[in-house]
């Protein structure tokens, strides 16, 4: 028996029914964490705040309205200025809750991993405004019984001054602190090196994030696999080298005396793991899938497809009178002329390998689209100038369907906490499931600008020939 | 009374150069730079630099101009008795390169000979 059987076999190891591999198991339990903590922390937040803002709000009303139900008899009578204070009050909190519902009430476009600093800075500022004015109201007003109301009223008033401070310090850290750009950030994506740089200015690392994200939907083009030129066994399952078993009992051969040997299975592991087979000049091992390098398709053909496909119908103009039968609205002029052009453009999809991004739906509501704006045959076919070329090459993830978006969830990986401000050399990683967006920051230069003054008189000039001939 | 004759020497060179023909073209087998309506200060070969006059700037090795003796930097005074010392650029290029002559005869001033008479005279 060979007693240092552990250390010295090494076991090829592939998948078989029982067995899901580390990766999978990780995934697993993390999605189910975290969409249940996300969720309720979002809404928790946002119900503290909207509490603390009606609080707020209510505050000076009711400043205000005690004295009146409660000691109405002993009241000095308050002439002119009081009115005066009602008014600006009044037109104070309107402007308050005008400006509120600008800055606040917007539904947020991520649902960050911590809390956001300067809104928890913010909310806790006004609860300690709030409630060091209910301790003064309570003790000068309340108990001692205030009689003089005009008093009372501009205690009201300065409430609410400081509560439209607060809000202008609001618009000025949430809105106004991150305009000035102080950093630029390059993202790169991993899995084709496509690359895009951003300026902004001070921000959070999960601030930034989620800038990042916003505009990688609009400037990235979408992320097509089947591009990559990798057979499709790769593709499918990327699984690192690190698998999970579960051993029955009537598996292990009894006291065998030679180590168990499974027959390596067909494994499915990413390209860096052959790297003594003969690569092809493109990248790809040789073998029955390698084949040379496809020509890009000619989009002539689907041009012409769809010219003739649209000279079957026009736009009905008012003074004809048609047969209610033949009127169509949009929709049905898409289907009607799809028909006629959707071979061509299955037929060219396919040569592209952008088959999964187009639905038929998505097609037809473009062709409605098209048909309703009197388009060109051209733009019809999605193949405008360099931003619109909706079929001939990948266009920015965002134009197609929300289901082909494949996945709003990201995760934030940073070395940092994620609500420290953004630095020189700080490096992030917003993962999905298929690649990753690598961010790192680098700040931009301070400049020196010094000026020169030019003499309008100054500008003179003088013929400089100097030609030389072979004779 | 004392009578002072004045003897003028002048550091000239006579060169006949004798046109290679190249299919359709004849060719000297060199460059000229220079000219009124050029800019003399850019000029590397005269000493004085508000001279506009057509200087040699380039000679192609084993061409008729180098076989007779014609040297990078020579002044070009005259083509065929032509004089080229006020000329435009291309003046000069076309009294170079008229079709119906065989041979040129140009009248050239060198530093290098000027710097060989005036040291001999000293010594």
């Amino acid at each position: 028996q060979d007693d240092n059987w552990g250390e010295t076999t090494t076991v090829v190891t592939g998948t078989s029914e029982h067995s899901i591999s580390h990766d999978d198991l990780s995934r697993i339990a993390k999605d189910m964490e975290e969409s249940a903590r996300l969720g309720c922390w979002r809404h928790v937040g946002a119900s503290l705040a909207g509490a603390l803002a009606l609080l707020s709000f209510l505050t000076p009303l009711a400043f205000v309205l005690l004295p009146q139900l409660l000691w109405r008899e002993e009241l000095e009578p308050c002439g002119t200025p009081c009115e005066g204070l009602f008014l600006s009050v009044a037109f104070k909190l309107l402007i308050l809750l005008l400006g509120s519902w600008a800055l606040f009430f917007r539904r947020p476009a991520a649902a960050l991993p911590r809390v956001f600093v300067f809104r928890a800075l913010l909310m806790v500022l006004v609860l300690l405004l709030v409630l060091s004015y209910w301790l003064f109201y309570g003790v000068r007003v309340l108990e001692a019984r205030e009689r003089r109301y005009g008093a009372v009223v501009q205690y009201a008033a300065s409430l609410v001054d400081a509560l439209l401070f607060v809000h202008y310090l609001a618009v000025l850290l949430l809105e106004l602190r991150q305009l000035q750009p102080q950093f630029t950030l390059k993202a790169v994506r991993s899995a084709d090196g496509a690359s895009r740089f951003y300026n902004v200015g001070h921000l959070s690392i999960q601030r930034a994030a989620v800038w990042i994200l916003e505009n990688y939907y609009q400037d990235f083009p979408v992320y097509n696999p089947a591009l990559l030129n990798l057979p499709k066994s790769v593709l499918a399952k990327k699984m690192s080298g690190f698998k999970v078993y579960s051993l029955g009992e009537g598996e292990l051969p009894p006291a065998s005396p030679s180590p168990p040997r499974p027959r390596p299975l067909r494994v499915p592991l990413g390209p860096h793991h052959q790297p003594h087979q003969p690569m092809c000049h493109h990248g790809v091992p040789l073998g029955p899938r390698c084949h040379p390098p496809v020509p890009p398709p000619c989009p002539a053909r689907l041009v012409v497809a769809v010219e003739e496909a649209f000279t079957h119908i026009k736009r009905l103009q008012e003074e004809e009178q048609k047969n209610p039968r033949e009127i169509m609205d949009p929709r049905e002029a898409a289907q009607a002329i799809f028909a006629s052009m959707a071979r061509a453009m299955q037929k060219y999809l396919r040569t592209t390998k952008q088959q999964p991004y187009h639905t038929m739906e998505s097609i037809l509501q473009h062709l409605e689209f098209c048909i309703t704006h009197d388009m060109t045959p051209k733009v019809r076919a999605g193949l405008g100038p360099r931003g619109n070329r909706r079929y001939l090459s990948a266009g920015p993830t965002i134009q197609y369907h929300k289901e082909r978006w494949l996945a709003k969830q990201w995760t934030l990986v940073s070395e940092e906490p994620v609500t420290n401000g953004l630095r020189d050399g700080v490096v992030f990683v917003l993962k999905r499931q298929d690649f990753s967006l690598v961010v790192s920051a680098k700040k931009l230069p301070f400049l020196k600008l010094s000026e020169e003054f030019v003499d309008p008189k100054s500008h003179k000039f003088v013929m400089r020939l100097q030609s030389e001939t072979s004779v | 009374q004392s009578q002072y004759s004045v003897i003028l020497f002048s550091f000239q060179q006579r060169i006949e150069i004798h046109k290679l023909r190249q299919g359709d073209n004849l060719i000297l087998g060199f460059s000229i730079g220079g000219g009124i309506d050029q800019d003399p200060t850019q000029n590397p070969f005269s000493e004085d630099k508000t001279d506009k006059g057509i200087y040699v700037t380039r000679v192609t090795e084993g061409g008729p101009a180098e076989v007779a003796g014609l040297q990078i930097g020579d002044k070009i005074m005259q083509v065929n008795g032509w004089d080229m010392t006020m000329v435009t650029h291309d003046q000069a290029r076309k009294r170079l390169t008229k079709r119906n002559e065989e041979v040129v005869r140009l009248l050239v001033t060198r530093q290098s000979l000027q710097k060989a008479v005036q040291q001999s005279m000293m010594s």
